[in-house]
């Protein structure tokens, strides 16, 4: 970030730094205060995201565009019946409402592999730019596997949770549910994944979950995100669990230049 | 059975627990879980009532049952009678007027400290004002050391906070650079790792080690990831100043963290062993925020404020350098908007320091919060007015990695001119040995990069131009 000059504000001498990080570094001060044209880019940069929170997905539309593909697809929803309730009530985010719980009903159960399952959550730009594409690399991944899989499960303002009512209802072993995180000033689109081993509704916790986060273009790439969770799902496999004993052991070796890595070292 | 009669009305509360709940000021995460007032006139009636609970009966009412909860036995087991002694045969409402009152100085609140419960100190701040709250912490005095000395009178730390959404080394260095130019970093430099790996948390101790090392800071390294991951980190010779972990205050909660007193007392014993520390040997950070037992459906029907106080006595048992309650990160469901936020945040720094804790306070909001910068500027003016340990400082207030809004670099320099507040004592040495910071705690003018860090930016610069 560079601004114009100013007299009454002293600049940081160590602004080129702001390559190596999409944070707000070297903002500079005047006195000892942020200078007004930063404190106006923060003022925008939460207008924006506060504005984020309350945008809808158009489930419509990112069904057809996973149908496009060739992948089935179901919408389904929690029992908070709108956004408002949604925000207020994170039990009823947690459970699925009549229809959808009728719906699942009416499927018999499959014993399947696995369950994928797309959830809102606090950010629809994250599931709208990141899901689809992800989603894309990973079903291959499991197709590999020769793991059997129910259609994707797309589930209107749903909390993580939800997803072991719908992995029990399949009794799918492995639960993988992504969900758009609430949105920062600088990530307003981030996706995470939660991956849950034999979840089961009411029983499940957040100690049995492992979570792969930041998932966006300033973050993890969806090939990084990718190799974790297949990490994480051979992990499963083999340990018969999920969660704080499974530990993400995966590499990174390579993907971060040297001279960048030791500059402060060097 | 709790009773009383408030304006020809009757309230009956069946268990202390229940009493408790309903004295609390009014905030979102009580009324999800169902244990709020139901109006004012109730909640008033509960205060009033509580105002009535001898202290003593905290030692004999078990808010969560002594045989299903081991931190209910830790409260119990641990709970030092002599010290209690002085303020046993007081009320709560009486404590109220004892803590206000000159009998209550910064020794005889460190001497009783000990004696105290966290459920007696929860329903005591519940009868509380803003300004009790403040007026009574800035009496209690924690200091903690490891390679300084943090909570001395009229200091005031910063956790600096270089967080990268993939933890590139050479992000988290440019905004600890950032950081350590404004002043910033002598409570902990503390990365939140964007993923519980392993291998990246080794590289990230390895990172803040030599940065410490190199330029000779008197500050402590942080990563903080899950217990059970530092504690592989430690088996794997890595270099690690403080054992991270978050904590809730029933056992249930810590379950879903994956975490349990034996699990901590390991974590510590290995810490302690590593001997890293030159000034003290504090080596644990613990986390803690309102809610989030609740949020694991763990909070056996308390409210969130007593569950939060309780956490304090599993912190308390490992003597840790710092607490931090992460007051706003939850979000809306649990802390409604900038008022809820401020109170609990002043709540959970008195209760902290009331049972002999170094509280800092994560002083943040979510985008999905009712709160904003104007808000967060109260909660830090209030809390460093309360002698408040210390506050986190991340670069231009946006966390990149959690998403969240918290204090930055320069509302750690707004909060110390303006209150006159200096960093810990051997940390400001080394600010002004290396002209950040002049002779007065004053920000040098920076023309230049200062010479501490001008050969590796230099360099950088050279090779890229």
């Amino acid at each position: 970030m560079t601004y114009p000059k100013n007299p009454s504000v002293a600049y940081d001498p160590w602004q080129h730094l702001s390559q190596f990080t999409p944070a707000r570094i070297a903002l500079g001060r005047t006195g000892i205060s942020l200078p007004t044209r930063a404190n106006l880019d923060f003022q925008l940069a939460h207008a924006m995201a506060r504005d984020a929170v309350h945008i809808p997905l158009d489930f419509t539309q990112l069904e057809q565009r996973l149908n496009k593909l060739g992948y089935a697809t179901q919408v389904l929803q929690s029992q908070a019946e709108n956004e408002s309730v949604y925000l207020q009530r994170p039990d009823l985010g947690r459970l699925l409402n009549l229809n959808s719980l009728t719906e699942l009903q009416a499927q018999p159960p499959l014993a399947v592999d696995a369950v994928i399952i797309v959830v809102d959550g606090l950010s629809s730009k994250a599931i709208e730019h990141h899901a689809v594409p992800f989603i894309e690399l990973l079903l291959p991944a499991l197709q590999a596997k020769a793991y059997q899989m129910p259609p994707l499960c797309l589930v209107k303002h749903g909390r993580v949770a939800i997803g072991d009512a719908i992995a029990e209802h399949f009794k799918a072993r492995l639960c993988i549910l992504l969900i758009g995180e609430r949105p920062g000033l600088s990530s307003p689109d981030s996706m995470g994944i939660y991956f849950t081993y034999q979840a089961q509704s009411g029983v499940s916790t957040d100690a049995d979950r492992n979570c792969i986060s930041n998932i966006h273009n300033n973050g993890l790439s969806y090939e990084q995100a990718l190799k974790k969770l297949l990490f994480l799902i051979d992990g499963a496999e083999q340990l018969q669990l999920s969660g704080v004993s499974l530990k993400d052991e995966t590499t990174e070796a390579g993907l971060i230049n040297q001279l960048e890595a030791n500059f402060l070292l060097s | 059975m709790y009773k009383s009669t408030i304006q020809h009305l009757g309230y009956d509360f069946k268990t202390l627990a229940n009493l408790m709940a309903k004295a609390t000021p009014p905030r979102s995460g009580d009324v999800l879980a169902g244990v709020a007032a139901t109006n004012n006139l109730e909640r008033v009636a509960a205060q009033w009532t509580l105002a009535d609970v001898p202290l003593k009966q905290f030692l004999n009412e078990a808010l969560v049952p002594y045989e299903s909860d081991e931190i209910t036995r830790l409260i119990i087991d641990d709970h030092d009678s002599l010290a209690f002694a002085p303020i046993s045969h007081l009320t709560v409402g009486d404590f109220r007027n004892w803590l206000l009152s000159e009998q209550a100085t910064t020794e005889t609140l460190t001497a009783i400290a000990p004696g105290l419960t966290p459920e007696m100190v929860a329903a005591v701040s519940k009868l509380m004002r803003i300004q009790d709250l403040i007026l009574v912490a800035k009496k209690c005095r924690v200091i903690t050391q490891f390679r300084n000395t943090i909570g001395l009178k009229d200091r005031f730390s910063t956790r600096l906070q270089p967080n990268h959404p993939t933890d590139n080394p050479a992000g988290i260095a440019a905004s600890l650079i950032d950081g350590l130019l404004y002043g910033c970093g002598d409570a902990v430099i503390g990365i939140n790792p964007a993923s519980d790996n392993l291998e990246a948390t080794l590289r990230l101790l390895h990172l803040l080690n030599d940065v410490i090392e190199r330029f000779q800071i008197p500050t402590q390294a942080c990563v903080l990831a899950h217990v059970t991951t530092t504690l592989k980190a430690i088996e794997q010779g890595a270099p690690v100043d403080l054992m991270f972990q978050s904590i809730a205050g029933t056992q249930k909660a810590n379950d879903s963290f994956g975490i349990n007193l034996g699990l901590l007392a390991e974590a510590h014993q290995a810490t302690l062993d590593l001997r890293r520390g030159t000034v003290g040997n504090n080596c644990m950070y613990f986390e803690t925020g309102q809610g989030s037992a609740l949020s694991a459906n763990a909070h056996e029907g308390l409210d969130q404020q007593t569950c939060e106080t309780r956490a304090y006595a599993v912190a308390r048992k490992f003597k840790p350098l710092l607490v931090n309650t992460v007051v706003g990160f939850i979000g809306p469901e649990y802390l409604y908007d900038g008022k809820q936020i401020i109170r609990a945040g002043l709540e959970d720094h008195f209760c902290g320091k009331l049972l002999g804790l170094p509280m800092g306070c994560d002083i943040c909001y979510t985008n999905h919060a009712e709160a904003d910068q104007d808000d967060m500027d109260m909660l830090l003016s209030a809390f460093a007015m309360a002698g408040g340990t210390f506050i986190m400082g991340v670069p231009g207030a946006d966390d990149i990695m959690l998403n969240y809004q918290s204090t930055s670099f320069h509302d750690a320099l707004y909060i110390r001119q303006t209150l006159g507040l200096r960093p810990a004592p051997e940390f400001e040495q080394w600010l002004q040995h290396h002209g950040i910071f002049d002779a007065h705690n004053q920000l040098r003018q920076q023309t230049d990069i200062p010479p501490l860090f001008k050969a590796s930016l230099q360099q950088l610069k050279n090779s890229q131009s």
